[in-house]
């Protein structure tokens, strides 16, 4: 069950950060970016998507990929502490949104030459997905980092109030279908480095990282999106349209 | 948003072959950021294989009150349309 579990880890991550990304619908600070964030929200639900099923095919218990998503309590969400963060404003939506990326991109990247011909699959199309997700945050953190002195400002906050949730991305459980996550964290730190020189934004003193999101240890704050993201099925069972 | 974020025009290609086409307009601070929004915005559903946006500003436009002056002359030239001569059926779509 070690993959499986590894897909969920997987699935989570994309399920919680795609839902937070969907809050911003309606809400962003102008049209192009309202689109923007709703097309990345499309993206990573997709692959968690295609995750959740491929997850519930090996399970083997007839679970569907909406169970997965709809019937989980909070304890058993296994996404990284990260992903559930709430938005904040646009600096920490830009900021969670790259770090994630940049993570993302060469874990598909590895993955595209997986066994797992499903794996390498979902790869394919989620490898393109994020790099476009790098790129788009990547340009806003440099503007607003190297833009006002407000900007500026809440971009560095920005980088303060996430640094003690990015290293838990490169934890998860191993197995042989995806790459090792830890043996991404120097493309990972080559990115972002080379954003916030950019950017002119300082890389903080190390912090106690907060972690736990792995094993369903949760802040606060998810059983609240949860709530909220699983109200209809959990108020009306097994509703279709 | 005002001179933060100008006008930018944005042209799409559909296929390899075809010439850009005007699609709409969007805000951006800068042509990066253009092109960016231009792909989020106008090729949401595969619209396009290439993106081209230029500053609104930057375009230079015909005055509608001189339509008259500048498209009625051509009117009652219908020489010009390449529609007397004969095409062997041998050349097909022209």
């Amino acid at each position: 069950m070690a993959l499986y579990r590894a897909l969920i880890e997987l699935a989570d991550d994309h399920l919680v950060l795609g839902h937070r990304l969907s809050e911003w619908c309606g809400h962003a600070p102008m049209l192009e970016e309202d689109l923007a964030l709703s097309n990345f929200a499309l993206d990573l639900i997709g692959t968690a998507r295609s995750l959740y099923a491929y997850a519930a095919e090996i399970e083997g218990k007839g679970r569907s990929e909406d169970d997965l998503a709809y019937l989980r309590n909070e304890r058993e969400y296994l996404n990284c502490l990260l992903v559930e963060r709430p938005n904040g404003d646009f600096a920490h939506t830009m900021l969670r949104e790259f770090y994630f990326a940049a993570f993302m991109e060469p874990f598909w990247q590895a993955a595209l030459a997986s066994n797992d011909k499903v794996i390498a699959g979902i790869a394919g199309k989620a490898v393109k997905e994020m790099a476009y997700h790098m790129r788009h945050a990547g340009e806003w953190i440099v503007r607003l980092g190297d833009g006002t002195e407000e900007s500026a400002a809440r971009m560095q906050a920005a980088v303060v109030d996430l640094h003690p949730y990015w290293e838990e991305l490169f934890s998860g459980g191993d197995c042989d279908a995806l790459p090792d996550r830890a043996a991404l964290r120097p493309a990972w730190e080559a990115s972002v480095k080379a954003v916030f020189a950019e950017a002119n934004l300082d890389w903080p003193e190390p912090v106690y990282g907060q972690n736990g999101g792995r094993d369903g240890m949760h802040s606060e704050v998810l059983g609240r999106m949860l709530s909220d993201m699983q109200y209809l099925q959990r108020a009306h069972p097994g509703a279709t349209w | 948003m005002g001179d933060v974020t100008p006008l930018w025009e944005v042209f799409i290609r559909p296929r390899n072959g075809l010439a850009h086409k005007h699609v709409g307009s969007l805000h951006a601070a800068d042509e990066a950021l253009a092109l960016s929004a231009a792909r989020d915005v106008y090729t949401r559903r595969e619209e396009g294989t290439s993106i081209w946006v230029v500053r609104s500003e930057a375009i230079a436009a015909s005055d509608p009150a001189r339509a008259g002056e500048n498209f009625d002359p051509a009117e009652d030239k219908i020489y010009r349309h390449p529609t007397f001569y004969k095409i062997p059926d041998d050349v097909g779509h022209m």
